[in-house]
C-alpha cells in the first residue's frame, strides 16, 4: 500500500447541483449494461421476434396485424423498461450503493434522470429496430408518420422506467420485483384496447381503462395508424402518457429516502 | 487541518429508535479530530446504527449530534464524510476502476475536474493495494478485495471524516495489518478523523481512543492504555469484560 502524501493541489469536493452528475450516472448505467451483452440482446431482439411471429400468426388478416402490431410497438418499450428499471433500482437499493450515493453529494433528481436517460437511450434503439422491422420488413401499414410512432414508444419507455422505479420500493427481492410485472402490467394490457375496443367493455372496466396510462399509449398508436396528421386526440393521448410518466417519476423520487430506519 | 484538540463528532443525548425498539439510549460522546477512534462492542449493540446516525442516513435520531460543527445529515457535510458500510457497496458489474470513476464523478463532477478525478482514482486504488485488479469486475473479486474496493470509494476526495463499519472483518492477518497501517497514515498524513467499528477486541490496541458499547449504551470512552490502567486489566478485552460485570452489578444493586 502506497504512502503518498495528500496532493495539496487536488480540489476538495463541494455540493452543487450539476448536469454532469446526471450524465455520469447515465454513463455508469450503460457501462453496467455493456458488461451484460445477453441482456442487451434480449432487450433489443425479443420485440422484433414477437412482431415477426405476430405477422405470421395473422397471416390471413393483415388488417389485424396492423392494429395489434402498432399497439405492441407502444407496449414493448413499456414492459421492457419496467422490468429492467425495477430490477436495476432494486439492486441499487439492496447492494447498499443507493445508501452510499445518497450519503454523497448526489441529488435524487440526478439519479432518476440518469436512469431515465440511460434506459431512454436503450428504448430508442429498441423502438428504432422494432418500428423499422414492422414498417419495412413486415409491411405494417400506417397512415401517419413513423416518427410519431417513435415518439409514443419513447414516452412509453419513460412511463415504464417510472413505474419500475416506483414499484422497486415495494419489492424486497428480485423475485418479488418480477412478480410485480404481471400485477402492474397485465391488467393494463387486458384493458388497454388491445384485445377488444375499450368502448365495448363492461362499463366498469371501461371506466377503469380510462384511468390507466397504457390505454392512452395504445390509443395514440392507433391514431397514428389511422390518421395522416397529428390529431387533437393524439396530442391529448401523448400528453396523458407524458404527465403520467412525470407524476410516477416524482412518486419514485419520493421513495428514495436519504434517511432510513 | 491536523487539529488534535478539536472535536470532529459531538453527541449529547443521542437517541435512535428503530421500530418500537430504542437502539441507542441517550449517548454522550465525542470523536477527536485527526485521531482514530475505535467503536467496539458485541454484534447488535448499536455500532452500525451509531455510524449511520453520524453519516446522516439513519432515521429517527433524537438529541444533539454534530459533525464538524454542523448537525448530522446536513447537505454540506456529504462531500466531507467518507462512509464504508459493513457489506461492500459497489457495483459488481463494473470494474474496480469504473466503480471509482463513477463515484469520483459524483463527488467532483464536470470536465474541468477530470484530471483531479483521475488522480483521486489512481491514489485510491493504490491506497487499498488493488492496482493489479483495477480492471477486474468487482463481482469477480474475493470478499476481502470487494470490501477494499468499497473502502477505496470512501477515500475519494480526501474526506475529513471517515466512518468505517467493520472494514477488516473476514480479512487475513496480513491485510488487516496493512489496512490499519493505512488508517494510521490517513490520520497522520492526511489529517483524517477516523471512526472505525470492530467486534474484534485486539484491534482496539491500534486505536488512539476507544468507545466501548454494549446494548445501546457507551460503557467507556478512553484511550486504550488509560482504560487498561483504570480497570487494572492486561488487555482491552479484559477491561471490556470487567466494565460489563461492573455495569451488571450496578444494575442488580439498583433493583
Amino acid at each position: 500500500m502506497s504512502s503518498q502524501p495528500t496532493p495539496a493541489t487536488l480540489p476538495r469536493p463541494a455540493f452543487a447541483p450539476s448536469v454532469s452528475r446526471t450524465l455520469a450516472t447515465a454513463a455508469r448505467v450503460l457501462r453496467q449494461l455493456r458488461h451484460d451483452p445477453r441482456s442487451i440482446a434480449l432487450m433489443l431482439l425479443v420485440p422484433c421476434v414477437m412482431l415477426f411471429l405476430l405477422r405470421f400468426v395473422f397471416d390471413g388478416s393483415p388488417g389485424t396485424f396492423d392494429s395489434i402490431g402498432a399497439s405492441l410497438l407502444g407496449i414493448f418499450p413499456l414492459i421492457t423498461m419496467f422490468l429492467v428499471t425495477s430490477i436495476a433500482t432494486l439492486r441499487e437499493r439492496t447492494s447498499g450503493t443507493l445508501e452510499r450515493l445518497l450519503a454523497m453529494p448526489l441529488g435524487k433528481a440526478d439519479l432518476i434522470a440518469g436512469y431515465a436517460l440511460a434506459f431512454g437511450l436503450v428504448a430508442v434503439i429498441q423502438s428504432l429496430l422494432a418500428t423499422g422491422l414492422a414498417l419495412w420488413g413486415l409491411g405494417l401499414d400506417i397512415v401517419g408518420s413513423p416518427w410519431l410512432l417513435l415518439l409514443v414508444a419513447l414516452l412509453d419507455a419513460l412511463l415504464g422506467t417510472a413505474l419500475g422505479l416506483f414499484i422497486s420500493a415495494f419489492a424486497a427481492s428480485e423475485f418479488q420485483a418480477v412478480q410485480f410485472m404481471p400485477a402492474v402490467i397485465f391488467p393494463q394490457l387486458l384493458l388497454c384496447g388491445l384485445f377488444a375496443p375499450r368502448d365495448t367493455m363492461q362499463p366498469v372496466l371501461e371506466a377503469i381503462s380510462d384511468v390507466l396510462p397504457m390505454s392512452y399509449a395504445v390509443d395514440a398508436m392507433s391514431e397514428v395508424l389511422r390518421h395522416p396528421d397529428v390529431t387533437g386526440d393524439f396530442v391529448r393521448d401523448v400528453l396523458v402518457v407524458a404527465v403520467c410518466a412525470l407524476v410516477v417519476l416524482a412518486l419514485g423520487a419520493a421513495t428514495l429516502r436519504r434517511r432510513t430506519a | 487541518m491536523m487539529n488534535f484538540s478539536g472535536v470532529a463528532v459531538l453527541a449529547r443525548g443521542l437517541t435512535v429508535v428503530r421500530g418500537d425498539r430504542t437502539v441507542l439510549r441517550g449517548l454522550d460522546f465525542s470523536v477527536l479530530s485527526g485521531r482514530i477512534t475505535g467503536l467496539l462492542g458485541p454484534s447488535g449493540c448499536g455500532k452500525s446504527t451509531l455510524m449511520r446516525a453520524v453519516v446522516g442516513t439513519q432515521a429517527k435520531v433524537g438529541g444533539t449530534l454534530e459533525i464538524l460543527g454542523r448537525p448530522a445529515g446536513a447537505t454540506e457535510l456529504r462531500p466531507r464524510i467518507g462512509y464504508v458500510t459493513q457489506a461492500p457497496s459497489v457495483y459488481d458489474d463494473l470494474t474496480v476502476r469504473q466503480n471509482l470513476e463513477y463515484f469520483a464523478a459524483v463527488l467532483l463532477p464536470g470536465r474541468r475536474n477530470r484530471d483531479a478525478r483521475r488522480e483521486y482514482v489512481t491514489r485510491a486504488i493504490e491506497d487499498v493495494d488493488l492496482a493489479s485488479h483495477a480492471d477486474s469486475l468487482a463481482g469477480r473479486l474475493s470478499g476481502g478485495q470487494r470490501s477494499r474496493v468499497s473502502l477505496a470509494v470512501a477515500l475519494l476526495g480526501t474526506p475529513e471524516v471517515l466512518v468505517l463499519d467493520e472494514p477488516t472483518v473476514g480479512l487475513d492477518p496480513v491485510l488487516r495489518r496493512d489496512l490499519w497501517d493505512l488508517f494510521h497514515r490517513l490520520a497522520g498524513e492526511r489529517g483524517a478523523t477516523i471512526l472505525v467499528s470492530s467486534h474484534v477486541m485486539d484491534e482496539a490496541e491500534r486505536c488512539h481512543r476507544l468507545l466501548l458499547m454494549r446494548e445501546g449504551e457507551i460503557l467507556a470512552e478512553d484511550a486504550p492504555d488509560d482504560l487498561r490502567v483504570r480497570t487494572r486489566s492486561e488487555t482491552v478485552e479484559q477491561a471490556f469484560l470487567r466494565l460489563v460485570d461492573e455495569a451488571d452489578a450496578l444494575q442488580e444493586s439498583r433493583r
